[in-house]
């Protein structure tokens, strides 16, 4: 018999009135950094809501480190962390008062909550701000405390909805650097987001949720190579050349051209990537054609999440 | 173990006044201002049924009860303004006792409701209120204000719970002021309209307001009727009500948040 994994889910269903949130939902994910993607209102929040025990589903099972979430949500809740999107810490109390406070609704006693909330803000960075109220922070610092927070209990899974949201980028960069500490160390991370370069940055697996189902499930490079493979654009300096531009690269590459007049570029396939960048500017310039721009694009994850949700809504 | 968590969210509120004393203290202020804008404004021309004594005899324990009743504002606000924060939510994924987060807020107000009365009570006895009763019967009345607090902090944390939009907060805040005035907290009801004072007599806080009156020795403004001999048993028994009510409203709520 195989074990559950760490995250599972089967069949899950959540309806709101008559939209359903959770539409048969399955999940399976172990140690490291699972994403969760999609847009607004495919279903993210939800599947966190439900896996944290904030919402019951209406059907389905999930489980979470081997306790299912409607009969054993104190299981469940003894072996999570939750960052929400809302931010839940107390803004009037200091950083160092909000970890003591949930270390000590978490079950430690008052000394070893006091010191494991003295080596949380070593960890995360907080030292300096402890004593400062937590609504003078900054965000990524109110971010940081948040995880902090959410890992007291060293936690077997971590969930993260959506947390870098309305961050700066350096703020983002630095809970990057914050979650991928915290996989390395053996816990589980589901983290949902619309930013696909923060899923492509962070995770090794991925799902890809529309309308409260799955659509997609791989490591990122899997679902960019689902969906091809690399591209060539070439922008000719002169528009009038355009024609002549995708001529050339059909000949000299074998491929077929996409003439695209608004944006001045012609775009083709390339099968042997940089090797086929090489041979397109030897064929260009043979031919004298006068180059604005010539470019390598390799398929990014936000044409994957477009052309995986266009594909199931034709 | 549900009184260790429960003391910990007690403590969270106790170090928010630490941090910001305005709160409390405009809270504290707000009462005394009530309290002279009644007696000394208003005290003049009040005449209480049955008394030929000072009006603030008669209006000091009514305005014990209205404090008591205007606490489910303070307790509905700080419920609502953690449920929209997402630290209920947070709350609610740990391993705590689900009645912890409510009872650590009760406690709180418990605290704030000890203070508040004991700062009115100084302020009526420098504008010359004056317990007529014992030392046991001032007790047994500040034990039954306490009672009613108790049982309305419940209604709070459930309308707080359940009310998430700001027009909803703000109707139970204006509402709060008829609801409270239509009692006998600041005139016997034998001087209202038939149907209004029937209202007010039948108004869970005239109870407290009746009993509190009678156990601190003080003038009820009732020469006749059912209140008078009902006044501690129904002081006893309506919160006893309200929280058969509303504690089981607020479990569910807190349970279904989402």
């Amino acid at each position: 018999m195989t074990p559950i994994p760490v995250l599972h889910a089967r069949g899950l269903r959540k309806n709101y009135r008559a939209t359903a949130a959770l539409d048969g939902f399955d999940l399976d994910a172990g140690p490291g950094i699972h994403g969760l993607l999609g847009a607004n209102g495919a279903g993210k929040s939800t599947a966190v809501n439900v896996f944290t025990t904030l919402i019951r589903p209406d059907d389905g099972e999930a489980w979470v480190a081997g306790h299912e979430v409607r009969t054993d949500p104190r299981g469940v809740r003894r072996s999570i962390g939750l960052v929400g999107q809302a931010h839940a810490v107390d803004e009037i109390l200091g950083g160092r008062q909000n970890l003591v406070m949930f270390g000590r609704l978490f079950g430690l006693a008052p000394r070893l909550a006091k010191a494991r909330a003295d080596e949380s803000l070593e960890r995360f960075g907080l030292s300096e701000a402890a004593g400062k109220a937590v609504g003078g922070y900054s965000g990524g610092m109110r971010r940081r405390l948040d995880i902090a927070v959410a890992l007291l209990l060293d936690p077997a899974v971590l969930f993260l909805d959506e947390p870098t949201t309305g961050l700066d980028p350096r703020a983002r960069r630095e809970v990057w650097r914050a979650v991928r500490e915290v996989a390395d160390r053996g816990t589980t991370v589901l983290l949902t987001t619309q930013y696909l370069d923060e899923a492509d940055q962070l995770a090794g697996s991925i799902t890809v949720m529309d309308a409260g189902r799955v659509i997609a499930n791989g490591t990122p490079a899997e679902l960019k190579r689902a969906i091809g493979g690399d591209r060539i654009v070439a922008t000719p300096a002169d528009a009038g050349t355009l024609p002549t531009t995708a001529a050339v690269l059909r000949d000299a590459l074998g491929v077929d051209a996409v003439e695209d007049a608004d944006a001045g570029s012609a775009t083709v396939p390339a099968p042997a990537g940089t090797t086929s960048l090489a041979e397109a500017l030897r064929a260009l310039d043979a031919a004298g054609i006068t180059l604005a721009d010539l470019e390598l694009r390799r398929p990014t994850l936000d044409d994957a999440f477009l052309a995986l949700t266009s594909k199931e809504n034709s | 173990m549900i009184l260790v968590p429960a003391s910990v969210l007690t403590r969270r509120v106790l170090q928010h006044w630490a941090r910001q004393p305005a709160t409390p203290l405009f809270g504290l202020a707000f009462s005394i201002m009530l309290l002279l804008i009644f007696a000394l404004l208003f005290g003049g021309a009040m005449r209480v049924p049955g008394s030929d004594g000072d009006y603030i005899a008669f209006l000091l324990p009514g305005m014990l009860t209205l404090a008591m009743m205007f606490g489910i504002e303070a307790t509905m606000s700080a419920i609502t303004a953690d449920s929209k924060k997402g630290i209920t939510d947070r709350f609610r994924s740990m391993p705590i006792p689900s009645g912890a987060v409510a009872l650590g807020r009760s406690g709180a107000d418990m605290i704030t409701s000890v203070v508040e009365l004991g700062v009115l009570v100084i302020g009526g006895l420098l504008i010359g209120w004056r317990v007529e009763a014992g030392p046991l019967g001032a007790l047994a009345a500040i034990g039954l204000l306490l009672w009613l607090r108790f049982a309305l902090l419940w209604v709070g944390i459930f309308l707080g719970l359940a009310l998430r939009n700001e027009g909803a907060t703000t109707a139970v805040q204006v509402l709060v002021w008829p609801l409270g005035f239509a009692s006998n907290v600041f005139v016997a009801p034998e001087t209202m309209p038939a149907w209004l004072g029937a209202i007010a007599q039948w108004n869970p806080i005239s109870a407290t307001a009746t009993a509190t009156r009678e156990l601190f020795g003080n003038p009820t403004g009732i020469t006749s009727g059912w209140l008078a001999d009902a006044a501690i048993p129904l002081a006893i028994a309506w919160p006893a009500v309200l929280l058969a009510v509303f504690v089981p409203l607020a479990a569910r709520a807190f349970r279904r948040l989402r």
